[in-house]
């Protein structure tokens, strides 16, 4: 079994309108220093063992968990773990 | 004329598209669950509006997987007029039948309100019946409708005059204003306000009607046989 922990993020170049608000919150919170916030998803699948992993994974980010005409993603496989 | 309503589950607007269809412009209208799989039987497929499996990941990207999606690009294929509003809209670019995506309103605000349109291009199968930069009341209920797309598409959309609709005051951060879109042929009509809920003056607006004329109107130019 593996863990996969995947990160879904709008691209640096679309801009974020909760990352915006939630940045001006900070700010009028006093935490001037903070000076950009991006939202994104934080997803977790758990996966049997399976040939051509990291291909599959990336098939389905494209072709669900991140809509890449406005999204990056980014994902981690954990080997090893418990069921 | 045989229109198709879609329901996907969480669609909320199917019953007032069946009632611009069947009470309004006069023409035939039937349910089609999002579990079936032959759309051959319609002259028009219509994606209504609501909370397609719940707006769960993003706007329509579940929704876009239905068995009858399938069906819904063969038709685009075949150049039946195909309508997306609202939630309908978001599930014809997740499905790529549209160029773009949606994000959150600029203000972050679920906005439901009356808003002015100006017609940009009435040489559509879906905006004949308008006049060229003819201003239309037509309400708006969404979140997530802030039309997204990159330089070269947008470049692209307004080179072949695939913006059909704009916002005269934007109300959700848009790119150009953009309220609607058609795809390359023409005969697939994304747009975030509900024209279906703008067919009787009754409901505030009638200006929605002459969309649906407008389908029907260029479907009988087409279709009309001379005995």
């Amino acid at each position: 079994m593996y863990k996969v922990k995947v990160y879904v993020t709008l691209k640096e170049s679309v801009l974020d309108p909760q990352g915006s608000a939630v940045k001006n919150s900070l700010h009028s919170l006093s935490y001037q220093e903070v000076e950009d916030v991006r939202i994104g998803k934080y997803m977790e699948l758990t996966v049997k063992d399976t040939e051509n992993l990291d291909q599959r994974i990336k098939e389905i980010c494209e072709k669900l968990l991140a809509n890449t005409v406005i999204e990056d993603y980014t994902y981690e496989i954990e080997e090893g773990v418990a069921q | 004329m045989k229109f198709a309503v879609i329901v996907f589950p969480g669609s909320n607007c199917d019953v007032d598209m069946y009632h611009a269809i069947k009470d309004e412009l006069g023409e035939e209208a039937v349910y089609v669950r999002y579990d079936e799989q032959n759309l051959a039987n319609y002259d028009a497929i219509l994606l209504p509006g609501g909370f397609s499996y719940g707006d769960y990941l993003r706007s329509g990207a579940i929704a876009r997987f239905a068995p009858i999606m399938a069906e819904v690009v063969k038709a685009a294929e075949a150049g039946k007029p195909i309508l997306g509003v609202c939630n309908g809209f978001q599930i014809l670019l997740e499905a790529g039948l549209l160029p773009g995506a949606m994000k959150r309103n600029k203000n972050l605000k679920f906005m439901c309100r009356p808003v002015t349109l100006r017609v940009q291009n009435n040489e559509t199968m879906f905006t004949s019946a308008y006049e060229i930069d003819e201003e239309i009341t037509i309400p708006i209920a969404h979140g997530e409708g802030n039309y997204y797309c990159d330089e070269a598409t947008l470049a692209t959309l307004k080179q072949e005059n695939r913006i059909a609709f704009t916002y005269a005051d934007n109300p959700n951060g848009s790119v150009e204003d953009i309220a609607g879109i058609v795809n390359e042929k023409g005969n697939v009509l994304g747009m975030m306000p509900h024209p279906e809920r703008a067919v009787d003056k009754l409901l505030g607006s009638a200006d929605g009607l002459n969309l649906f004329k407008s389908i029907l109107r260029n479907w009988r130019e087409s279709h009309v046989t001379h005995a």
